[in-house]
């Protein structure tokens, strides 16, 4: 690794923690019902807003109400977000009158919308109207944030109370969340962005003359849009030649300030924050890949405060540092390593003051190894998906790290709520190995955890664990899957576990050697992604709702401290485990295979 | 520990040979599915023995026929040896429970037409007793069934069902009314209520707990299974998965063949939690039985579990923390009466009294008062013992009557000699009663000589036991009659965190409901009558076999030796129970690294065969790798019976240094046990041209 490679890091997880910190108090005291400082300003549109929907703001919930609520406003996203596709063609706002999505992309693109996956079968520039990308996409990627720290904090407060049959109100906690964080930060972020050269217009795309003719091979493709291969595997190419270019536009800055902040991750454009539209700077890529961590860290401070214990918080921010530090680390160390089919021919790939070294494919000159690697670590760490370089270039070991941080729940960072809503999960489990180990029934919190949460908890790892297994299973076994690999050999087998790894986990990045625009990849990864996330919900909001129920055990000397060193040491154990063992089969035939196959 | 525990030898060959014969037994399927780990096991077993047949039929098997049959042998041996650990450990409560059933013999019992001892009589058989008959037991009696003295005082011996030789007195009213089936009368006679029916007596009760007929799974078993369960599922979708996975390989490599079923079910039972999940019920059984070591009966499994969870401990002052017996301090002399005279008197009347009492007093008089001990029978003296009766011992000598005993008895004795009892001894006894300590009162025929003040005696390394309990985080009330001034000396004393003085029922009650209010977990002692509420109340609540039928009722455990001090036991019994499970489940799932480092290469190696460079340990050839795992993962579960039957050792340290210890030993020890255990096999194996 480069010195510069320890400079970039360091700088990045120094900001992340110094604004986590204030970012958490604020969100604290947000759901607290304290007053956060913008009050005066907001309260008056919170209550208006309330008066309006016929919400009653002191309401409170049971865990079967809330999770009735979390699952009426996911339906009504989808039947709009659904709709909305179909129909955009008849509506305005559509400069480049696009007509209505299919039928099963629509399926894929409002399933992926509404949980948060924001998997990206579409490319937005040739898919997408500006009202659908804005009232659509661009509505979801606020609520369906809102809607998983709406989780979180009502599992925060089962934590916290007890003898309580409710917790809380979903209405007002996804209001709150909406309004009071994930607007301002949006607004905030959105105008930094233009500052850098996002574009942010109404207007149609731009057709611009290009200084020098292209001629390039293009990728045949049949009638389905897979493409052609010949007999042994590879894709068909045929040679094309360009003279303009269009440069498609829009509203873009503010579709990718939520995007970032909120850990969608669907790009207003296809490349996503490749594209020099989206992602123009050096500073604005700091500023992006700060924003994916940046309200799942803070959150871990939110929880902290809200159990009154900042340590907890701390700790468990401290375990998904960790892990995070050490996949980034060993993914830029992969990818500066180069590809060991160049060394046998005598290629320098050494990293030095005319080359950036290392394995370049997939990744834009303006980023070089180590932003991308900090990028393709922290979007998987966070269930985000955006990407500023190609996944499916990376070195096998390169690629298997991101793969690895999808497959260990997204519980590391995480979605927004979600992620740390998934890490509570594993905390349980911690804690319930740990409580046997030292001879004690086990309690996290002063909460007891017993038959009852863990049923649930390993609810939550079976199932998101056999979505993928079984999807991938689907994937290689029928035809229709098979046909959407354009790599032949493990690397194949790897871009189908990807996607619904991805998928499952709701992340949304995607190993783009997948032609997954297809009814089988549209409706198969529209269910996991589906499952993944809403058969979390309902055992976690479960779990929520039988700590609120019980008594507060209060500790004594007897009891494991949950903010120790070792505690945090125990919990990476179990993410591991639960996460990564079941996984290390399927590596074997991917991303190992492809590397120890390469180093021979 | 003070108790007396009869230990039975880990391996006892009569056990081992009964539990060799149930271990095939339990291959009935409607015995594994219990247990969802095994279960899978055994499926696994069954389908690699058709593929066996297969290949023998057939002669195109997927592998070699006695690869397949090495490995089918090894998962059957795998779920009998899961069903051996479950007999040896059912295996020793049955030798307790018959040794218990010995003393359950048929016997004719006198049954009476009234609660008088000389009603009229009809012989009939224990068995066609039925609740609320009554019967006399006399000298050399045994008693047909549990019940309740009506009329009559007599020594019983116990030991049937105690261990205990010792007789000890049972009389009518009071807290030493309850008998107990099985045991035997040796002097005197007793009316006796009989108070359940048959087959339903507190010695069948233990029987049927220490058999584990009636053993449920516990909640924390249960919330094991719950994860283990899942944990196994995944698993199963692994090895699934993998054929399709494999199949997709081989086309994408254009080489190899895919993964055989039998290498799956090898890869399948190598990585679900067998190592637990084979031990899981006899770590179950082993705890219950650990508790009949200790002498100690657990009436619900339940509390044997909580007892680890305890929090707070509640101890009775008396024959707890401070000696039963207590010792004499002080004599005070009658007005008129000289001290040493008093000294004298009280010597004289405990010289043949061999309580710890009496001996104090003779300490006592020699060191203060400088009076050598006496030969009585030299002085023509004869001694009166204690009796249930009359409540004072004491020497008759040249014409002088000295007793000693409680006030109120020997202001009978006065009385009735035609003395009058002092205003002024009075005075001397309440007050010594009101600081907590204990007043005898000495008399010569009708002359009341003094008081002798006994007090209360701190039982020797009470201190670091609590101290021992602080440590593991339990705190200890002391609960005491005595008034507050005295309770706070014993307290501080003993080192306990906090007592409850001039306790009552009602108070007891109060404070156990306070702490359970505030989400602890309380545990107390108790063997009388007024104990029964803070018992029933209490989570873990241990009666003393001494106690009254009330007390024994709503205990959960019943000491049988009676010792208050047994308490901490049961909690490190309640404590080791959990610990086994949590770490031999650590031990189990760590194992799964080495194994796929084993399995894994062999699996895939025609496809990509540059996966051999994951064999790191270098085993000889796929067949053995797979095989070396396979026998690994059974001979595991044998080593480590006797850890789960004996427990993992508990030391009463932090949660987080104990944490850390066993993170280390089963943890990290279970990363790197099976990568050597596995190649030593492989050694073995390709030694010995298995495969």
């Amino acid at each position: 690794m480069t010195g510069n490679a320890y400079l970039q890091m360091g700088l990045y997880f120094c900001v992340l923690m110094l604004l986590a910190k204030p970012l958490g108090v604020y969100m604290a005291r947000v759901y607290e019902g304290r007053s956060s400082g913008l009050n005066r300003a907001l309260g008056p549109v919170e209550r208006l807003f309330y008066r309006i929907c016929g919400i009653n703001p002191d309401e409170e919930m049971s865990w079967k109400k809330y999770a009735g609520a979390v699952l009426l406003f996911s339906a009504a996203g989808f039947l709009f977000l659904y709709l909305l596709q179909r129909l955009q063609g008849m509506l305005p706002l559509n400069p480049q009158k696009f007509a209505g999505v299919p039928p099963d992309l629509a399926f894929n693109t409002a399933v992926s919308f509404i949980t948060n996956t924001n998997w990206q079968s579409y490319g937005g520039e040739t898919t997408l109207s500006y009202l659908t990308q804005m009232a659509g996409l661009g509505v979801q990627n606020f609520v369906s944030a809102a809607s998983g720290m709406a989780v979180l904090v009502a599992l925060i407060r089962g934590i916290t109370r007890h003898s309580s049959e409710t917790i809380g109100n979903y209405w007002v906690d996804l209001t709150r969340s909406t309004l009071y964080i994930l607007i301002p930060l949006s607004l905030v972020y959105s105008l930094l962005l233009v500052s850098q050269g996002v574009v942010q217009t109404f207007s149609g795309y731009k057709t611009v003359q290009l200084a020098q003719t292209i001629t390039y091979d293009k990728p045949k493709l049949d009638d389905k849009g897979s493409p052609v291969k010949d007999e042994k595997g590879n894709p068909v190419t045929e040679k094309a030649e360009m003279k303009e270019q269009v440069i498609p536009l829009g509203p873009a800055a503010s579709q990718i300030a939520i995007k970032q902040l909120g850990t969608n991750g669907g790009g207003f454009f296809n490349a996503n924050a490749a594209h020099p539209l989206e992602n123009p700077t050096a500073l604005s890529n700091f500023l992006e890949v700060l924003a994916i961590l940046l309200i799942p860290a803070a959150l871990c401070i939110t929880f902290g405060r809200m159990v009154g214990d900042i340590r907890q918080g701390w700790a468990l921010l401290s375990a998904m540092t960790i892990v995070l530090v050490t996949l980034m680390v060993l993914c830029t160390w992969s990818e500066q390593g180069g590809s060991p089919r160049f060394a046998s021919f005598g290629v320098d790939q050494s990293a030095n003051d005319l080359q950036p070294g290392g394995n370049m494919e997939g990744k834009e000159a303006r980023f070089g190894i180590v932003n991308s690697a900090i990028w393709a670590t922290a979007t998987t760490a966070a269930s985000n998906g955006s990407v500023n370089s190609m996944h499916d270039s990376y070195s096998p070991l390169g690629g298997l790290y991101p793969l690895l941080l999808i497959q260990l729940g997204e519980v590391i960072f995480g979605g927004v709520g979600s992620g740390l809503y998934g890490m509570l999960v594993m905390a349980i489990i911690t804690v319930f190995l740990a409580g046997l180990m030292v001879g004690r029934t086990p309690e996290y919190l002063g909460k007891k955890i017993e038959m009852f949460e863990m049923k649930m908890a390993a609810l939550v790892i079976l199932i998101v664990n056999a979505l993928v297994k079984v999807g991938t299973a689907l994937g290689v076994a029928t035809a229709a899957g098979v046909a959407g690999v354009a790599n032949p050999g493990p690397h194949g087998f790897t871009e189908i576990l990807y996607a619904f790894s991805s998928a499952a986990n709701n992340n949304g990045s995607a190993f783009a050697g997948l032609s997954a625009n297809t009814v089988f990849y549209n409706t198969a990864l529209g269910i996991a992604m589906f499952i993944g996330r809403f058969w979390v919900i309902i055992p976690v909001l479960a779990i929520a709702g039988s700590l609120a129920k019980k008594k507060q055990v209060p500790a004594s000397l007897g009891t494991l401290p949950t903010h120790t060193p070792l505690f945090i040491a125990l919990l990476i154990g179990v993410i591991l485990i639960v996460g990564a063992l079941s996984f290390l089969p399927a590596w074997a035939l991917g991303p190992l295979a492809e590397q120890v196959t390469a180093a021979r | 520990m003070s108790s007396k525990s009869k230990k039975r030898s880990l391996f006892d060959p009569a056990i081992i040979q009964k539990a060799l014969k149930d271990s095939l037994a339990k291959l009935n399927p409607a015995h594994q599915i219990r247990n969802p780990v095994m279960f899978v096991v055994e499926a696994g077993s069954a389908l690699t023995t058709l593929l066996f047949f297969h290949a023998v039929l057939t002669g195109k098997g997927e592998a070699s026929p006695s690869f397949i049959l090495q490995i089918s042998l090894w998962l059957w041996i795998t779920v009998l040896f899961a069903n051996f650990a479950e007999s040896m450990a059912e295996g020793r409560g049955k030798a307790q429970a018959d040794s218990l059933r010995k003393t359950r013999r048929e016997v004719l019992a006198k049954r009476l037409a009234r609660p008088k001892p000389d009603a009229e009589v009809t012989k009939t058989a224990s068995s066609q007793l039925k609740k609320g008959d009554i019967v006399l037991v006399e000298a050399g009696d045994v008693i047909p069934m549990d019940g309740e003295v009506v009329e009559g005082v007599a020594t019983v011996n116990e030991s049937a069902v105690t261990g205990e030789s010792a007789p000890v007195i049972r009389e009518s009213g009071g807290d030493r009314s309850a008998v107990t089936g099985g045991t035997t009368v040796l002097s005197d006679w007793l009316v006796v209520r009989i108070t359940s029916n048959p087959g339903e007596t507190f010695l069948d009760r233990m029987i049927s707990m220490v058999e584990g007929a009636k053993r449920q799974k516990t909640p924390n078993e249960i919330a094991l299974d719950i994860l283990l369960a899942g944990m196994t599922i995944i698993f199963l979708l692994v090895c699934v998965t993998l054929l399709p996975y494999s199949f997709f390989s081989v086309k994408a490599a254009g080489q190899g063949t895919p993964v055989t079923i039998t290498v799956l079910v090898a890869l399948l039972v190598c990585l679900i939690p067998t190592t637990i999940g084979g031990l899981l019920s006899a770590i179950g059984i082993a705890g219950m039985d650990r508790m009949i070591q200790a002498n100690v009966i657990a009436l619900s499994g339940r509390a044997v579990e909580a007892a680890g969870d305890v929090d707070v401990l509640l101890l009775d002052k008396t024959g707890t923390i401070t000696l039963g017996n207590r010792q004499a301090t002080e004599f005070i002399p009658a007005q008129g009466v000289q001290v040493d005279a008093l000294a004298d008197a009280a010597q004289l009347a405990s010289l043949a009294d061999e309580t710890p009492e009496g001996r104090s007093i003779v300490v006592l008089a020699k060191e203060k008062y400088g009076l050598r001990a006496r030969d009585i029978h030299t002085m023509g003296a004869t001694f009166v013992p204690f009796t249930a009766q009359t409540r004072m011992s004491g020497v008759d000598l040249d014409g002088r009557e000295i007793r000693k005993g409680a006030a109120d008895s020997v202001e009978q004795y006065v009385k009735k000699q035609g003395g009058t009892f002092p205003p002024e001894i009075r005075a001397i006894v309440d007050d010594i009663a009101k600081r907590g300590a204990t007043p005898l009162v000495v008399t010569d025929k009708a002359r009341v000589l003094g008081v002798i003040r006994l007090n209360d005696i701190v039982k020797g390394g009470i201190k670091e036991r609590f101290a021992e309990m602080r440590r593991m985080g339990i705190k200890t009330i002391m609960i005491t009659g005595d008034n507050p001034l005295t309770a706070a000396a014993v307290a501080a004393e003993a080192g306990v965190d906090d007592f409850l003085a001039e306790a009552t029922p009602e108070a007891k009650l109060k404070l156990i409901r306070e702490y359970q209010q505030g989400g602890r977990l309380v545990a107390m002692t108790g063997d009388g009558t007024n104990d029964a509420p803070a018992l029933a109340q209490a989570d873990v609540a241990v009666a003393m076999n001494t106690g009254t039928q009330a007390a024994k009722e709503a205990g959960n455990l019943v000491d049988l030796d009676s010792n208050p001090t047994k308490l901490i036991q049961i909690v490190e019994i309640g404590k080791q129970l959990l610990m086994t499970r949590g770490t031999l489940t650590t031990f189990s799932i760590a194992n799964d690294v080495a194994k796929y480092f084993a399995i894994l290469p062999a699996a895939f190696l025609s496809i990509y065969p540059a996966l051999g460079a994951l064999n790191i340990m270098g085993l000889k050839t796929p067949e053995s790798a797979v095989l070396s795992a396979v026998i690994f993962n059974a001979l595991i579960i044998i080593f480590l019976v006797p850890l789960a039957l004996r427990g993992v050792k508990y030391r009463p340290l932090g949660a987080s240094v104990i944490l850390r210890n066993n993170a280390l030993i089963y943890g990290v020890g279970g990363l790197i046990v099976p990568f050597i255990g596995i190649k030593l096999v492989d050694m073995l194996i390709a030694a010995l041209h298995l495969v």
